[in-house]
């Protein structure tokens, strides 16, 4: 079944620079392991289109139950030359939590 | 065990939660972080017209009121509140706070190095361009190294009560404490490792205790008096992040991971001047209401290059809005935008980019954001940034004619003209670390 992320995950995001990052945390470590499954950096480049020029790069954080998320070029320029009103990246993380993903229902339990 | 405390995740932070911190429970270290990496040039203006300038000018009233605090509690102050000006501002710490010793961090500031660098064949080339220093030298703001935990501990040894640096890593400031609380030597890789990632975990203030946390979060309690962090440090390297009891906010393992993620990048290699700290050996463990204990962190040796900060002057911006009302406040926005774009190219103005959102829509989140039909209204948004001052200023004039000229029910222009600004960037490098001589120095 399809369920958006944000069913078993929480979000931070942030900048440094002109790249974002998002940091995506299962509420339940049982969880991780489809995290690690569904959420793809090629899955992330296409749930934010446009606004991430370059490559998105992903890191996993087994003991956190979590993974680490770096989406270039995805701020206009970053920092003071971005024209932005999220000039800094702060809502990617929950727009993220919006992705739908695909789970068995004994996974969801 | 040592308590040190997070009072200020950036310039312009809750002015109350320092005062809360040294008044609602016991801490023996009060860090204090100001300095983002624009904010360097901030402070190198504000030199430039007032030599007494150039340095957080927020932190020498609060110093004058937590003083008898510090003082009669014996709690001791590090706060990257120095700026390009650090004997300035302690100076005026000094005026506030006459009875407390005041000591500084001094040899991060390289501006008026910089020739004699760049003339010893230091390319400090831009780490995400790899385009050489030398192309901008002219246009160069500031420049700083970051430096690390160890330079600020001298400054502990020297028994100073407020110690005050200019350029140096956010971490260090909590690492600092426990290097000469401990007495850990420069090669604990472990040890310092700890120390840097508990300083990650504070360095945004109240971002580890409930704030900006999408967990529950209405039901993350008292928001309005939320606790800022407190660790409570081991000499083997283990901490406990808490809060001071009675006060707002949570702290919980789900709340330490967002912000041990937050602007991050490889977890494996989190450097500092200090140490390479592995974010994939930290163990988390809720030990009680408001407490979680970290331990089991794994660092690595120092790299041998420092980060520079540089900043340099850019160019030019300017972001105008308009709001379109129902019905069809979306169709009529994007055709002003259109409308703006033609005569912007009619008048043979040329930017490096003109960039549009709608506010309401999808400004935020892009693609990502749920579709709205119909929305009760739109704020468009257009900013255009370019090197050319003329063409900016030119660009500004053009929103407001909106009003009359353009799609019906145009309003909320605000002042009418946007406001032309200067556009400061930021310029990360790397330098050996050997050009870097660092001293601490008490101002009496």
């Amino acid at each position: 079944m399809k369920v958006p992320l944000g069913r078993i995950a929480h979000a931070r995001s942030g900048d440094k620079g002109d790249t974002v990052n998002i940091g995506v945390i299962a509420y339940h470590r049982k969880h991780y392991p489809i995290l690690v499954r569904e959420v793809t950096a090629a899955r992330l480049k296409h749930h934010f289109g446009h606004l991430v020029k370059g490559d998105v790069v992903r890191h996993e954080l087994e003991n956190l139950g979590a993974l680490n998320f770096l989406l270039h070029e995805a701020l206009g320029g970053g920092g003071t030359l971005s024209l932005r009103v999220d000039a800094q990246g702060k809502t990617f993380g929950a727009a993220l939590l919006g992705m739908e993903i695909e789970m068995s229902e004994s996974e969801a339990i | 065990m040592i308590r040190i405390a997070n009072g200020q995740g950036f310039w312009g932070d809750w002015l109350e939660a320092p005062v809360r911190l040294v008044e609602q429970g016991p801490i023996d270290y009060l860090a204090l972080d100001y300095l983002a990496e624009i904010t360097m040039s901030i402070v190198q203006k504000q030199k430039l017209a007032d030599p007494e300038l150039g340095y957080a000018r927020d932190f020498p009233p609060l110093i004058g009121r937590i003083r008898s605090n510090i003082r009669d509690r014996g709690v001791k102050v590090i706060a990257n509140a120095g700026g390009v000006n650090p004997i300035a501002c302690a100076r005026q710490v000094r005026r506030l706070a006459p009875e407390l010793k005041v000591a500084v961090v001094l040899g991060d500031d390289l501006y008026d190095r910089i020739p004699e660098l760049l003339a010893k064949g230091h390319a400090m080339a831009n780490m995400d361009t790899g385009a050489p220093l030398s192309s901008i030298r002219d246009r160069i703001l500031s420049a700083n190294a970051y430096i690390g935990a160890f330079e600020l501990a001298e400054a502990l040894a020297a028994g100073a009560d407020v110690v005050i640096a200019g350029r140096c890593t956010d971490t260090a400031l909590t690492l600092a404490p426990m290097i000469h609380a401990f007495g850990w030597g420069r090669d604990e890789w472990d040890k310092l490792a700890a120390g840097t990632i508990a300083g990650h975990i504070i360095e945004c203030g109240a971002q580890t205790t409930g704030g900006n946390c999408q967990v529950d979060w209405q039901s993350i309690p008292d928001l309005a008096n939320i606790g800022y962090p407190i660790v409570e440090a081991r000499p083997d390297g283990s901490f406990i992040v808490t809060k001071h009891d009675g006060t707002g906010g949570r702290v919980h393992s789900d709340v330490i991971k967002e912000q041990l993620l937050y602007e991050l990048g490889d977890p494996k290699n989190y450097i500092t001047p200090d140490c390479v700290a592995d974010f994939t050996t930290i163990q988390l463990e809720d030990s009680g209401k408001d407490r979680v204990r970290v331990s089991g962190i794994r660092g690595v040796e120092r790299p041998p290059m420092l980060k520079l900060s540089i900043s340099y002057s850019w160019g030019y911006k300017a972001i105008g809005t308009l709001v379109y009302s129902w019905p069809q406040a979306l169709d009529k926005a994007q055709a002003a935008d259109r409308i703006v774009r033609e005569r912007l190219s009619q008048l043979g103005l040329e930017f490096e980019e003109i960039y549009t959102e709608y506010f309401g829509v999808n400004a935020c989140q892009g693609p990502a954001a749920p579709p709205v039909s119909d929305p009760p209204e739109v704020q468009v948004r257009i900013g255009v940034r370019g090197q050319d001052r003329k063409a900016v200023d030119r660009f500004t004039r053009e929103l407001v004619p909106l009003v009359l000229n353009g799609p019906p029910t145009a309003t909320g222009f605000g002042d009418g003209r946007p406001q032309v600004r200067e556009v400061v960037a930021y310029w990360p490098a790397l330098l050996p670390r050997e050009e870097i001589t660092t001293r601490v120095e008490v101002v009496e």
